[in-house]
């Protein structure tokens, strides 16, 4: 396979509102076809950089480039990029059908086209039977198909999506996620989308950024992300993950009760260094065979049964915070554990990432 | 309920239903009435000369109400946009002028368009030296006057759907491609249609009864028809024909009103429609 095309290529973005800087220097690329999500905690920036791309504003510095032409001073109504609001943002007064007409109409395209053009999107988006409704009267997850749909209509080479499941309750959630990148594939558009929801990009990414205080803190696919996060901050951000406190060591951390923990230590930290090691709960196992490189016993607290696996919430000495563990619904049915239980948790030198202070 | 049906009865009802009874009686010789029943009156509203004002009325009115929502409208568009936190200080000097007496108001145009009032001196200050320019009792002078009084009626009646409007609306308008103009056209102005309305009725409905304004700002012999009315009551000592001629315009305005009404209802049943269709 050859290389992907890069589509938009953000070049050291800034933005400064009066003395807050919301972006700081951020660049990015995003490669034509792909599912791109932007993350972060509120207030990382993420909806300013979307709202840069969009064209609502324009930045402090840097440039912002679609097909290697500088957009980052067009106005939106120029640009071939189109943004589904976080609130959908859709014409009260008008039907779905002149929702969707209205970009096209704006591009004064002949009545015929227009009408095949909003007929097959409905059709795509499964809205044919609501064209004559408005948009009150259409439930949460039809409003949002509208605005989806609105946007498609028009084509664009860049569609961004401003938290667009954030209204929708979580089973719905979970489908739209799979139909947004059904979608995406069948529509074969570049998607980029804002949200605060690590699941989420972590279920419907191709490539996803991490962002923090108007930082870029890594941008990689969500595997790599979750395997090997570039920092304390983006480890604990996504998913789940168990910290040990302490100092570092030849090859591992020394935790505060004097036990080591095996890991490979990043070059960038010096023997003594405040350092965490940390290992994600589907790594540890309950009752490990001897060669587990990491063990430790403790006291099992808490039992979160989630269907598929059981969470365990386990007292040990190694930090503060009691361990979180999952083990298969399965393995917890050969050796049943309860609160109370004193157990030992294992894990391999290689599933432990350790993080500078 | 109660008390406010006495209310309306007493204070409403039966002043209007005395006035009526006064335009179907003759008038008095020596003034005074006649108590003989005659459709005279109301035939004497359609007589060419008091149609007439009755025309020139409504012109004058609208005219004053297409000014003041032009005006109105886009001072609460600027309101609406301006920061949060400064939209009830500017809302606040919209409506500051109310606080003084209408005719204490109508008179302080007098200072300004007087033939040496203050327009004229600030052209002589720029170097002006014709003729002063005649802007006192004229219809310009009367329209400026309406307008100026009720606008702030407009002001506020138009802030209300224009504060409330979504700007993600406007935003996702520009992003469908649309510009700032076409946005205006086929978005804003549609969504805030009613505060326009609402506002323009007022304006013409307390325009075209108006006689304050057109006898201060229009001089002596300048008559809209609440001039008119006023003359037949205290000067020409013909109430019957003043009682027709008021009938005929309260007519009117309940005309504007009601359409206004019909309008609304029908913007609210279709609102309603749609609500019971996305129950089925």
């Amino acid at each position: 396979m050859s290389e992907p095309r890069t589509l938009l290529a953000i070049d050291h973005v800034s933005k400064n509102f009066g003395r807050v800087t919301a972006v700081d220097g951020i660049s990015l690329d995003i490669r034509e076809n792909e599912f791109f999500a932007l993350l972060g905690p509120s207030g990382c920036g993420k909806t300013t950089l979307l709202r840069m791309l969009a064209g609502f504003e324009t930045p402090t510095d840097g440039r912002i480039l679609l097909d290697g032409r500088d957009i980052a001073r067009t106005p939106p109504n120029k640009r071939p990029v189109n943004l589904m609001f976080q609130s959908y943002a859709l014409f009260p007064h008008m039907s779905v059908r002149a929702n969707v007409s209205y970009g096209l109409e704006m591009e004064h395209l002949q009545k015929a086209e227009i009408r095949s053009r909003v007929d097959a999107i409905l059709a795509t988006t499964e809205l044919g039977p609501f064209a004559d409704r408005k948009p009150e009267q259409l439930s949460g997850g039809q409003k949002q198909r509208v605005a989806l749909a609105r946007a498609l209509v028009k084509r664009p080479r860049l569609l961004l999506l401003d938290e667009p499941l954030g209204a929708l309750d979580k089973k719905l959630r979970g489908a739209m996620q799979l139909e947004l990148k059904r979608l995406q594939h069948e529509v074969g558009i570049t998607f980029v989308i804002v949200t605060h929801d690590q699941e989420e990009s972590l279920v419907m990414a191709d490539r996803m950024a991490v962002l923090k205080d108007g930082r870029l803190l890594q941008c990689d696919t969500p595997h790599a992300i979750y395997e090997h996060p570039a920092g304390r901050f983006v480890a604990d951000f996504i998913g789940v993950m168990n910290f040990v406190p302490g100092k570092v060591s030849a090859d591992g951390v020394i935790a505060a009760n004097g036990v080591r923990i095996a890991g490979k230590v990043p070059a960038t930290l010096a023997p003594g260094a405040s350092a965490v090691a940390s290992v994600r709960p589907e790594r540890i196992r309950l009752f490990p065979s001897a060669d587990a490189a990491n063990r430790t016993t403790g006291t099992v607290e808490a039992l979160a049964y989630q269907g598929l696996d059981l969470q365990l919430h386990v007292r040990t000495p190694l930090s503060p915070k009691p361990f979180l563990v999952r083990v298969t619904a399965d393995a917890a049915d050969r050796r049943p554990v309860s609160a109370g239980d004193e157990v030992e948790l294992g894990w391999d030198a290689a599933d432990v990432r350790i993080f500078g202070e | 309920m109660a008390p406010a049906l006495v209310w309306l009865t007493a204070l409403m009802v039966v002043p209007c239903a005395l006035v009526l009874a006064l335009a179907f009686f003759r008038r008095g010789i020596y003034g005074g009435i006649d108590y003989t029943f005659t459709l005279e009156n109301f035939g004497l509203v359609f007589d060419p000369l008091y149609a007439g004002i009755f025309l020139k009325s409504a012109r004058i009115a609208g005219t004053a109400t297409l000014i003041a929502v032009v005006i109105g409208y886009a001072a609460a568009y600027a309101i609406a946009a301006a920061p949060r936190r400064w939209q009830p200080v500017f809302l606040f000097f919209a409506v500051l002028p109310f606080w003084s007496n209408y005719l204490i108001r109508t008179y302080a145009w007098i200072v300004l368009l007087n033939r040496e009032g203050l327009i004229t001196q600030l052209l002589r200050w720029f170097g002006y030296t014709g003729e002063p320019p005649s802007m006192l009792y004229t219809e310009g002078a009367v329209i400026a006057g309406l307008v100026y009084n009720y606008l702030p009626f407009v002001i506020l009646a138009c802030y209300a759907p224009l504060s409330r409007l979504n700007p993600e609306l406007a935003e996702a308008s520009r992003d469908l491609g649309a510009s700032a103009a076409t946005t205006f056209r086929r978005v804003i102005l549609p969504l805030t249609v009613p505060g326009i309305a609402a506002g323009a009725v007022f304006v013409f409905v307390l325009s075209i009864g108006n006689f304050v304004t057109p006898a201060l700002l229009g001089g002596g012999r300048f008559q809209m028809i609440g001039n008119l009315v006023y003359d037949q009551f205290l000067t020409a000592n013909d109430w019957p024909f003043g009682a027709a001629l008021a009938m005929a315009l309260i007519a009117i305005m309940l005309l504007v009103l009601m359409a206004q009404a019909l309008a609304a209802d029908r913007a609210a049943g279709r609102a309603a429609e749609a609500n019971g269709g996305a129950d089925g």
